[in-house]
């Protein structure tokens, strides 16, 4: 084992080469690019012994990777953003086919107007999609979770494949130390992937992912693939004692953080979080009972742990990086359905969207949140949903939006 | 918790130069995050890069908000306010510029009252050694820190450009030595800031957005060409120069594989270079098949225009 300072990109293509991955199909996006170049390197001078093919879009990425992942090979993909979406039509069908692989995903805000920056709106237009989600908040848990990841898909309970998301920039591009484990101790952790009856060989040729007709059959298999998702949860559970006795290092489906007595806590998923952390850790200096939740696991959802950890809280902020047009912040949508009609569930669950494209939250707006939340466990109100957005922020777009529209003046002015 | 922020151009190695001064706290003992902003931007753009170190974990992240030292590599940034330059610099940072001209006349541009250095200008055996700049600047903020010891500044250079030729990585460690060493005076004079106080906490003022009308809200510039009007040719930290006693005014050459297209066929079929628009990229130089396109350091090259107006 060795401890280096290394991206999260970085840390993700050393999941893959410690998970011994043997198929690559790639292609490239910021800013996921590092993850697939290192690999590249890698395998050029021989220290990974993989195939690795540039791939002409992500459908076909997607697609390669779960028909390799079909015939019982170990494979890993990654993506972003634009990549994820074009690719979309095949996450759901590698799904559907049951073909276990791991694929990271580099959060990047969605066009338009296109950014190269992050925010969850990508990953999460993927929830529904069958593939399992793990979200990241620094990069060692990149790396250790792409390990955990395929002890995830490649189980029998649960065969299905698996994103695991890192922030773009917070975290791909941002180095940090990171214990890289010896890959004896890998190994040992994470054997051979073994297909079982789930193969294909060019000798005894099957026929997978049929089509069916009548919805009959279909639901049979749709819901097959909703069991095996919600199986994952007590799974994940048992690969991360494991993981922990191994390596002692603890991941699980949820983090909590100075939340056992805790009276407001904030609700979020991603590298954001840490810097919430910070906040918790300012505001118990100063006498505030605040505590973290952090949303690891998205897909199976953790319903019963989040409400064992909201037991008795007076109020929940949650956090989103991301806006469902129309509604409002998803995590918000998750959580509150997940808690309606829990007899326990706290009365104050707030929503903040904040974070878009790559935005700060700054420590005094976690500190405002918290204030908030506060207030709204003394009158019983709650407040409406926030946009995290600053008068100063306001007043730059004001000043871009007169240059555009003296320009149009002039066109219209001969 | 230490927290310093570099500026410089696309190719002048800032976030090498982010990644020098992490590793060489990392090999002190600290914990460390450092990292560098890209955009779209492409050789002589500017851009940022930072590092955090503490003695424990580090959960702040992102932009380095308030900083303790700002390194400037290129001082034409200092007033371009897209740079970002002077964000968050308080009475307690310490401004570290890279500039031929004297901290008096910085502290009077500026009206900084806390401390500005200068690191002398390093005069380039040639200019493909302009690309150092990132390593010195590196090792001069490791001296200013007083915490990182000159050992630990080489070999976080030798491990950094590891992948460099032999020859480059030894230049490279003698020119960090030797800004460590110009900036002996000044050790300890960057000092750790603290944390975000709640107690003493200020309420974000936030807004609530209006719904505008779809002819202000939609992403959109009513307007042709309005590119031309973004000066590029101001990121150039090389120029390239036509000898037209060389040129074959094969012009389609240069004037194709120029990706702004900045290269337009001039009086006598001589190319002719678009200098608002031309970003240094120097690949005109690379292409030109009878080597008739010469780098210049851009810096030089000005110098050669004011005395030509002089005179």
């Amino acid at each position: 084992m060795t401890r280096e300072l290394i991206t999260g990109n970085a840390a993700a293509a050393w999941g893959a080469r410690l998970a011994r991955a043997d198929y690559l199909p790639a292609f490239p996006i910021t800013p996921q690019t590092e993850i697939i170049e290192t690999i590249a390197r890698w395998s050029g001078e021989g220290v990974m012994d993989c195939r690795m093919v540039m791939m002409e879009s992500e459908h076909s990425m997607i697609t390669a990777a779960g028909a390799a992942a079909a015939t019982g090979v170990r494979v890993y993909t990654a993506t972003s953003s634009q990549g994820l979406l074009y690719g979309m039509e095949m996450l759901y069908t590698v799904a559907g086919w049951r073909a276990p692989f791991v694929m990271a995903n580099v959060s990047r805000g969605l066009a338009a107007p296109i950014t190269l920056e992050s925010d969850h709106n990508d990953i999460l237009a993927a929830r529904d999609s069958g593939f399992l989600q793990i979200h990241c908040a620094t990069c060692q848990e990149v790396l250790d979770v792409t390990l955990m990841a395929y002890r995830l898909a490649e189980d029998r309970r649960v065969r299905l494949p698996v994103i695991v998301n890192l922030d773009g920039f917070y975290l791909s591009f941002t180095r940090e130390p990171v214990n890289i484990p010896g890959q004896d101790a890998v190994d040992a952790f994470l054997p051979a992937f073994d297909p079982g009856p789930a193969t294909f060989r060019a000798g005894h040729p099957v026929s997978q992912a049929v089509a069916v007709l009548g919805g009959a059959p279909y639901s049979y298999f749709r819901y097959e693939t909703a069991l095996a998702a919600q199986a994952a949860l007590d799974v994940y559970a048992a690969i991360g004692a494991d993981f922990f006795a191994r390596f002692g290092r603890r991941h699980g489906a949820l983090e909590r953080y100075r939340c056992e007595d805790a009276e407001i806590v904030f609700f979020m998923m991603g590298s954001f979080s840490t810097k919430a952390k910070e906040a918790v850790d300012r505001m118990r200096e100063d006498g505030v009972p605040v505590g973290l939740l952090r949303l690891c696991m998205l897909r199976p959802f953790p319903t019963e742990l989040l409400r064992s950890a909201l037991t008795g809280k007076r109020a929940v902020a949650v956090i989103d990086q991301n806006l469902s047009m129309g509604k409002g912040g998803i995590l918000h949508t998750e959580i509150t359905s997940a808690l309606y009609g829990y007899r326990n569930a706290p009365p104050i669950v707030t929503s903040f969207v904040g974070g878009l494209g790559g935005r700060d939250i700054s420590i005094e707006e976690f500190f405002e949140i918290a204030a908030i939340n506060r207030r709204a466990s003394e009158t019983g109100e709650i407040p409406p949903p926030r946009l995290l957005y600053t008068d100063t922020e306001l007043r730059e777009i004001r000043k871009l939006q007169a240059i555009a529209h003296v320009e149009r003046q002039e066109e219209i002015v001969p | 918790m230490y927290r310093i922020r570099f500026h410089g151009r696309g190719g002048q190695g800032m976030k090498t130069a982010s990644r020098i001064l992490g590793t060489a706290f990392f090999i002190e003992g600290f914990e460390v995050q450092d990292a560098q902003r890209y955009g779209a931007e492409r050789r002589g753009a500017p851009i940022f890069a930072y590092v955090r170190a503490d003695r424990t974990a580090i959960h702040e992240r992102g932009v380095i908000g308030r900083p303790d030292l700002v390194v400037v590599a290129d001082d034409t940034l200092v007033p371009v306010s897209a740079a970002g330059v002077m964000q968050g610099i308080g009475p307690d940072t310490v401004l570290l510029i890279d500039s031929a001209e004297s901290e008096k006349t910085w502290r009077e541009r500026l009206n900084l009252q806390g401390p500005i250095l200068v690191l002398p200008r390093l005069i380039p055996l040639e200019p493909s050694e302009m690309a150092y700049v990132g390593t010195e600047c590196a090792a001069a903020a490791a001296c200013l820190t007083g915490i990182i010891s000159l050992a630990s500044v080489r070999q976080a250079v030798q491990q950094e450009l590891a992948y460099m030729k032999a020859g480059v990585v030894d230049r490279n460690v003698e020119i960090a030595s030797g800004a460590f060493a110009r900036m002996a005076a000044h050790s300890g004079i960057v000092q750790e800031g603290g944390t975000t106080s709640h107690h003493d906490r200020t309420v974000p003022s936030w807004v609530d957005l209006p719904a505008d009308d779809i002819g202000e809200s939609s992403p959109a510039i009513y307007g042709a060409a309005t590119s031309v009007a973004v000066r590029t040719g101001l990121w150039r930290s090389m120029r390239p120069v036509v000898d037209t006693s060389r040129c074959n005014r094969c012009t389609w050459i240069c004037g194709s594989f120029c990706p702004d297209s900045a290269i337009a066929r001039g009086s006598e079929g001589y190319p002719q270079i678009d200098l608002d628009h031309c970003k240094g990229c120097m690949i005109c130089v690379a292409q030109c098949p009878p080597h008739a396109i010469v780098a210049i350091p851009e810096a030089e090259a000005v110098a050669q225009e004011k005395e030509g107006a002089a005179s």
